[in-house]
C-alpha cells in the first residue's frame, strides 16, 4: 500500500455510520416502526378474535350489556383521542419544519389530551367497581340470564380497554422524554425521527380505541 | 433531506372529518338496523381508521414498502379473523355429532 486515501465527507451529525444519507435512515426507522406496530395489530388482534368469536355466541348477552357502558362519556373519548391526534400531527409537522416552540406546545397539548382520556377512563373503571361489573370479584347483573356471558363482555371490556390504557400511559411517558428532549434543541428539520416514530405509535392507539368504541359501547343501543 | 410537509389545512380536515364520523356512528347506533349496526358501525371504524393511517401517520409520502408493510399487517389481522371465525360457525355443520 504506498498510500491511501481518505475523504472526509461532510454529512449530520444525527447520521449513523451504517446509513448512505439521512433519507435511507429515515426510511428504515419509519419501517422499522411500522414492523413493530404490525405486531401490536397481532396484539390487539388476538383480543379483537376473542371478542369476535364470544359475540358470535352469544349476541344477546353481549349487546345486553352496552345501556351499562356509558355511551357520552365513550363519545366524548374517542373525540378527546381524536383531537390528540391532531396535535401530535401538528407536532410532527413543527418538528420538520424546525419550529420548537409550537412542538413544546403541541406535545403538551398531545400530553394533556391523553391525560384526560385516562381520566374519564379511571372514572368509568370506578363506576364499574361501584355497580359489580367486576367480573369474577362480586359481580351482580340484572339479566340473570346472561350472568354468565356479560362477565365475559366485562372481560373483554377491561382487557382490551386495560391494555389499550396501559397504551396509553406509554405514550404519555413518551411524550415526555420527546419533550425533554425537544426543550434540549436535540431536533432539527434534518433529524426529527424520535417525534415522527413515536406520532405513529399514537396513531396507533387511536386506531385501537377507534375500533373499541363501537364494538363494546354501541353494539346493544338499538335494542332498547 | 427533505420530507413533504403536509399543508394544516389537511390535519384540520381530517380532524374535523373524524369528529363526524364520531358524531355518525354513535347517533345512528340509536336505530334498530337490525344485521347492519354492526356492518355500519364497523364500515365508519374502517374509514376512520384509513383516514388516520393515511394522513395523520403520513402513510401517503412513505416509501412503497413501507405500504406494502400496512397492508400486509392488516391482510395478516384478517387471515386471523376470518379463520377464527370458519372455523367456530362451521364446527357444528358435520353430521357427525360432537367429535371431541
Amino acid at each position: 500500500m504506498a498510500e491511501t486515501h481518505s475523504t472526509l465527507v461532510e454529512h449530520s451529525p444525527d447520521l449513523q455510520h451504517h446509513f448512505d444519507d439521512m433519507g435511507q435512515q429515515f426510511d428504515a426507522a419509519t419501517l422499522g416502526m411500522w414492523a413493530f406496530l404490525l405486531t401490536e395489530i397481532m396484539f390487539f388482534g388476538g383480543m379483537f378474535g376473542a371478542y369476535t368469536v364470544y359475540r358470535g355466541m352469544y349476541p344477546e348477552a353481549f349487546a345486553s350489556t352496552s345501556k351499562l357502558l356509558n355511551t357520552w362519556l365513550g363519545a366524548v373519548n374517542t373525540a378527546v383521542l381524536i383531537c390528540s391526534s391532531l396535535t401530535m400531527a401538528m407536532a410532527v409537522r413543527a418538528a420538520q419544519m424546525g419550529q420548537k416552540k409550537l412542538l413544546i406546545w403541541m406535545l403538551v397539548f398531545t400530553m394533556i389530551f391523553g391525560a384526560a382520556f385516562l381520566g374519564v377512563k379511571a372514572y368509568e373503571y370506578h363506576d364499574k367497581w361501584v355497580e359489580h361489573l367486576i367480573p369474577g370479584l362480586g359481580f351482580e347483573y340484572k339479566d340473570t340470564q346472561y350472568f354468565h356471558q356479560a362477565q365475559i363482555l366485562f372481560l373483554l371490556y377491561f382487557a382490551m380497554t386495560g391494555f389499550h390504557a396501559l397504551h396509553m400511559v406509554i405514550g404519555f411517558g413518551i411524550l415526555s422524554t420527546l419533550l425533554v428532549m425537544a426543550i434540549r434543541n436535540r431536533f432539527s428539520p434534518e433529524w426529527y425521527t424520535p417525534v415522527e416514530i413515536s406520532g405513529l405509535y399514537w396513531h396507533f392507539v387511536d386506531i385501537v380505541w377507534i375500533f373499541l368504541f363501537p364494538l363494546l359501547y354501541l353494539i346493544g343501543l338499538h335494542q332498547h | 433531506m427533505t420530507h413533504h410537509i403536509s399543508p394544516v389545512r389537511d390535519y384540520v380536515l381530517v380532524w374535523l372529518a373524524l369528529v363526524v364520523l364520531t358524531f355518525l356512528t354513535t347517533y345512528v347506533a340509536f336505530f334498530d338496523m337490525g344485521q347492519f349496526n354492526i356492518v355500519v358501525a364497523i364500515t365508519i371504524a374502517v374509514v376512520k381508521m384509513s383516514l388516520v393511517i393515511w394522513i395523520f401517520m403520513g402513510v401517503r409520502y412513505t416509501s412503497r414498502l413501507t405500504k406494502l408493510f400496512v397492508v400486509a399487517g392488516f391482510f395478516w389481522f384478517l387471515i386471523l379473523i376470518v379463520m377464527t371465525g370458519q372455523d367456530y360457525v362451521s364446527r357444528n355443520w358435520l353430521a357427525r355429532g360432537h367429535m371431541w
